[in-house]
């Protein structure tokens, strides 16, 4: 579409029930009570001029230009600041109000430069709207004392501060306070003196608290916050409504374009996931997908110790295709595998599948959901009967306690946790939601303005299901539990034998505080909030599954929820907050090796006869290798061909010794991807991949959510990546002819039960539909087991605390627990190629203050990072976020290779690997691992490129 | 650890964490049918028990036999 504004309506949407009808310029409008008079003309298409105003954030009333008249009132009211009353007439434009207003104006603009032509917010400024619309014409002021002329602020990579063109209307302080929820902003100074300023007066943006989430951006009128990229390329001239690829919350944004550039993303106000809001790496952190790296033409190589040599698509299908077929006759079908991508599409990531199952003739598929979230696969679909977290998001806003168990919202779900902070400082009145973190590390959530956990529980690392199993001791043996909840939802045998086992004194809090290191007391008081505090809601993250005990942890969590009766309305439920954009899309999709599309076993029958039939092969019934497993098989000689789309398995998975050794003895590694990745240093052929900016098809959010992923410019590289998969299957003799992705997704849903009503078309009608879309659920299912469990009887299964075999001792005293950070991604191929660097140029090592003085290490100190795995460097960060005898540190880096100090342990159910428990001693360095040394040159000579020799 | 070895722990592994269900030994072998590949299964089945604890040993037994009896 041409380049619309998307529409303000300048206060935010009233969820009363109540409806009140008025009269606004001779024309009857009907809204919820409590809508302004602002909003309400607004909806009736009237336009009230405004300059404070936005619907992002509350009603202000400071620019006097929205004034309008109300039958019966005295003066001129704010149309903001006054809600709608039954039976008013109000009036938007009289001669009065005109004068009013542009006496107004006049004032704003006897202070405002009056450079509009070469300004970047040209024909993009609501200050020259508002002129325009109360016609102004002239400004009788001589003003001597102005605030023009001030240095502009260029520190943020992303956004200019001008505080020139400020018209101190305070809409960037309150989108910080209110959408964002750092309160970083503030109005420093008086009269002419008022400035924005991000923290103190001596800060700037980037040295400030602000997040760069592009909040204050968007709210600003004028071009005083403008992106730097609008600065560069001029506005944009249409816009796509499209999805983000970066975390699993989700956002929808507009891609604002000119031409086939990118001008900038732009949070979309009815995306359901984000709701307008977003996030560092959303909003800005897209400039990999042009970045000079990006491989575009395909490449082979026989050896991994020869350069690449650069070939065409189809010379690059013909040669992938015959290796495999070589591989296979070679070393029988069982040779090969395929990796599917939670940040490909679910189209996309169907079709990997496919070809594996189809066209390779074995179940050796497996997706990243792997390394991530497969327990939340395994304990939902046991305890609830389906694989998936049970809430849309809108759900926090109806929360009274909110349990946060191993995640990071704010740094790895940021446009959510802004949502949940919101819950959490209360608003209009309502008192806030009580807050419970379980985490070995202080993270920001516990503490930040205006929130402040009641109870934080920081565990030994290794020990979830010890506090959870003593969370549930409390509930039940204090009497806490619903049990006609229980009685009527749940199987009642299943329970009791349950509550048995949990309310055994070996159980208590106080028994198992030498184990969890948490104190029993505090302990209790979470369990009795949890359970008595109203609508209570878990949301987890890796540091739940990324355990020996992982699974079992998921369905402990899903005890205590079905216990205390948190489940099936809103508010309440279990809710995995998913690391990628599609890690629930891959799953889904039937990426695992047991599993088809829909989370039907390959044992069964009838699900694999719709299939056979459908694509007219035979498929093996027994289930194919899981990732760990392949890398086995490979070095035991019998795996050897790995067909990898869109994951970097050497930098993402344990044990990097391991994976490499695994690699190292195929003869045939194909990487699909943007980059030249780690993995790609033992890859013999390489496939150039797309972008989200460059393919049609959709992502699946951690809510369920299928979400449109929109083709805004065309592929450099040349293909789509679900084109890349069907040249190469059409070179391996398949007769696949999909035309677009559309097709693809009406072949998911006629496979796929919980897809039955989902098509392009019907997403582009609803936006988005959170599965299962049925005909019993035509428009999707927000929340998850609202009459009944999809199983049937929800499962209580008994969770024994088994510690990990990950053990600390003499050599290797503290425990490492991994994670990520708000401006990186997973392992940085895409951040780590963006200005988001500025904010985390390295992985840093954190270790609390007694542990670094034990060994004479300071803050920004080289150390040594080593455990029975492998070891490498990097640099000391000393902090009490992390508790003694526990370090921390991200995996973003590649020069860092966090996993090679990672191990083999994994979860017991689904064999995700240990990420959050090694044992680990530090110790000071002065340089690189031998590791480290030795990988650097490895890459180095893995990525050269042959040069072609010039014809004579 | 090789693979073998690896097995074996995996196995004990999940005969640990099944323990308190009502009928160990047939969840344990439920879990290995479902979960693991072809290969897997005929290497701890050629392995034997050695090394596996009796709830997982008696599972691979009984996935070995329900194999043979096929």
């Amino acid at each position: 579409m041409t380049y619309q504004p998307q529409k303000d309506f300048g206060t935010p949407e009233s969820r009363s029930d109540e409806a009140v009808s008025l009269t606004i310029d001779g024309r009857n409008v009907t809204v919820p009570a409590g809508t302004s008079v602002m909003r309400a003309a607004a909806e009736q298409g009237t336009s009230i001029p405004k300059l404070c105003a936005t619907d992002s954030v509350k009603s202000y009333g400071s620019c006097r230009l929205c004034l309008v008249e109300i039958d019966g009132r005295r003066g001129t009211p704010a149309s903001c600041t006054t809600p709608v009353e039954p039976g008013m007439v109000v009036r938007t434009q009289t001669p009065h109000l005109a004068k009013l207003r542009k006496g107004v104006m006049e004032l704003y603009i006897s202070d405002h430069p009056l450079d509009c032509l070469t300004c970047a917010a040209n024909g993009d400024c609501e200050l020259q709207d508002q002129a325009g619309a109360v016609g102004l014409r002239d400004v009788r002021y001589d003003v001597q004392a102005t605030h023009l002329g001030q240095e502009k602020d260029h520190s943020n990579p992303y956004f200019d501060f001008d505080p020139s063109k400020c018209i101190a209307c305070s809409r960037c302080i309150r989108a910080c306070d209110e959408v964002q929820g750092t309160l970083a902003l503030t109005m420093e100074g008086r009269g002419w003196d008022s400035k924005i300023s991000a923290g103190l007066s001596s800060d700037n943006f980037l040295g400030s608290e602000c997040v760069s989430c592009g909040a204050c951006v968007q709210a600003c009128p004028t071009a005083t916050l403008v992106e730097k990229k609008v600065v560069e390329v001029g506005t944009p001239e249409r816009s796509v409504v499209t999805t983000c690829a970066y975390c699993g919350v989700g956002c929808t944004f507009r891609a604002e374009m000119r031409g086939e550039q990118l001008v900038r993303m732009v949070p979309y106000k009815d995306g359901k996931a984000n709701r307008g809001h977003s996030c560092v790496k959303g909003r800005f952190a897209w400039g990999y997908a042009q970045h000079q790296e990006r491989i575009l033409k395909p490449m082979i190589r026989k050896s991994i110790s020869d350069p690449w040599r650069e070939v065409e698509w189809d010379e690059a299908f013909a040669y992938t295709a015959s290796e495999l077929k070589r591989i296979s006759d070679k070393y029988g079908r069982n040779a090969l595998g395929g990796i599917t991508s939670s940040r490909c599409t679910n189209e996309e990531t169907f079709l990997v599948q496919k070809l594996v199952r189809a066209g390779f003739g074995n179940n050796n598929v497996d997706t990243c959901a792997r390394v991530c979230h497969s327990p939340t696969g395994y304990g939902l679909k046991t305890t609830f009967g389906t694989s998936a977290g049970t809430q849309d998001f809108d759900s926090v806003e109806d929360s009274d306690v909110i349990l946060i168990i191993g995640a990071n919202p704010t740094d790895g779900h940021p446009v959510f946790a802004s949502r949940m902070k919101r819950r959490l400082r209360g608003q209009d009145g309502r008192q806030g939601a009580k807050l419970i973190v379980i985490d070995p590390r202080r993270t920001d959530i516990v503490r930040s303005p205006h929130i402040e956990a009641q109870h934080h529980l920081p565990l030994r690392p290794g020990t979830n299901v010890a506090v959870l199993t003593a969370m549930a001791h409390v509930i039940v043996t204090e009497g806490l539990a619903d049990e006609a909840f229980i009685r009527e939802r749940c199987d009642w045998d299943e329970y009791s034998h349950w509550a048995e086992f949990v309310s055994q004194a070996r159980n208590s809090p106080e028994n198992l505080q030498p184990v969890t290191l948490v104190d029993a007391e505090e302990l209790r008081a979470a369990a009795r909030l949890y359970a008595t505090g109203g609508n209570g809601a878990i949301y987890y993250g890796l540091g739940v599954t990324e355990h020996s005990q992982g699974s079992s942890t998921v369905m402990a969590i899903a005890n205590l929820a079905m216990a205390t009766g948190n489940i099936g309305r809103r508010g309440v439920g279990v809710n995995p907050l998913r690391g990628q954009n599609n890690v629930q899309g891959a799953c889904d999709m039937g990426s695992f090796p047991h599993e088809l599309a829909g989370y039907r076993h390959i044992s069964d029958g009838d699900a694999r006869k719709l299939f056979e039939d459908d694509w007219g092969v035979t498929l093996d019934p027994e289930p194919g290798l899981r990732i760990p497993n392949m890398l086995d098989a490979a070095v035991d000689g019998v795996f050897k061909a790995l067909y990898c789309q869109g994951e970097d398995i050497l930098q993402s998975d344990p044990n990097t010794a391991h994976v490499s050794a695994g690699l190292a003895a195929m003869e045939c590694v194909i990487v699909h991807d943007l980059f030249l990745n780690e993995t790609a240093n033992y890859a013999h052929i390489f496939l150039p991949g797309s972008t989200f900016l460059e393919k049609n098809g959709t992502f699946t959010n951690a809510e369920r959510r299928i979400q449109p992923v929109r083709k805004v410019m065309t592929p450099i590289n040349g293909l789509e990546d679900w084109e890349v998969t069907q040249r190469l299957a059409q070179a391996m003799g398949l007769d696949w002819n999909y035309s677009h992705p559309s097709e693809i997704m009406d072949e998911i849903s006629r496979l796929t039960p919980t897809f039955a009503g989902v098509s392009f078309d019907r997403l582009d009608e609803a936006g988005s539909l959170q599965w299962p879309v049925t005909a019993d659920a035509p428009d999707g299912s927000p929340i998850m087991h609202v009459d009944g469990f999809v199983r049937g009887k929800g499962k209580f299964v008994v969770t024994d605390y088994v510690p990990t075999d990950e053990k600390t001792g003499p050599r290797f005293p503290l425990l490492l627990t991994t994670g990520r950070i708000l401006s990186q991604y997973n392992v940085g191929a895409q951040t780590r190629r963006t200005e988001n660097v500025v904010w985390h140029p390295e992985d840093l090592l954190e270790i609390h203050p007694v542990d670094a003085e034990d060994r004479g290490i300071k803050s920004g100190d080289w150390v040594k990072l080593a455990s029975r795995a492998g070891e490498t460097t990097l640099r000391a960060d000393v902090t009490d976020r992390v508790a003694p005898g526990v370090v921390y540190t991200t995996f973003h880096h590649a020069v860092t290779q966090a996993n090679v100090v990672t191990t083999d342990f994994s979860d017991w159910a689904t064999n995700c690997p240990e990420y959050k428990v090694t044992a680990v001693q530090i110790s000071a360095s002065n340089g690189p691992t031998e590791w480290q040394e030795e990988y650097e040159a490895l890459s180095t000579r893995s990525r050269r490129v042959e040069t072609g020799i010039p014809a004579e | 650890m090789n693979t073998v070895e690896r097995l074996v722990y995996m196995a004990n592994q999940i005969a640990t964490n099944l323990a308190t269900d009502d009928a160990p030994v047939a969840a344990v072998a439920d879990h290995i049918q479902q979960f693991w590949d072809p290969r897997m299964k005929r290497l701890i089945f050629a392995h034997g028990t050695e090394g596996l604890s009796p709830v997982a040993a008696a599972a691979v037994r009984k996935l070995a036999d329900a194999q043979n009896a096929a």
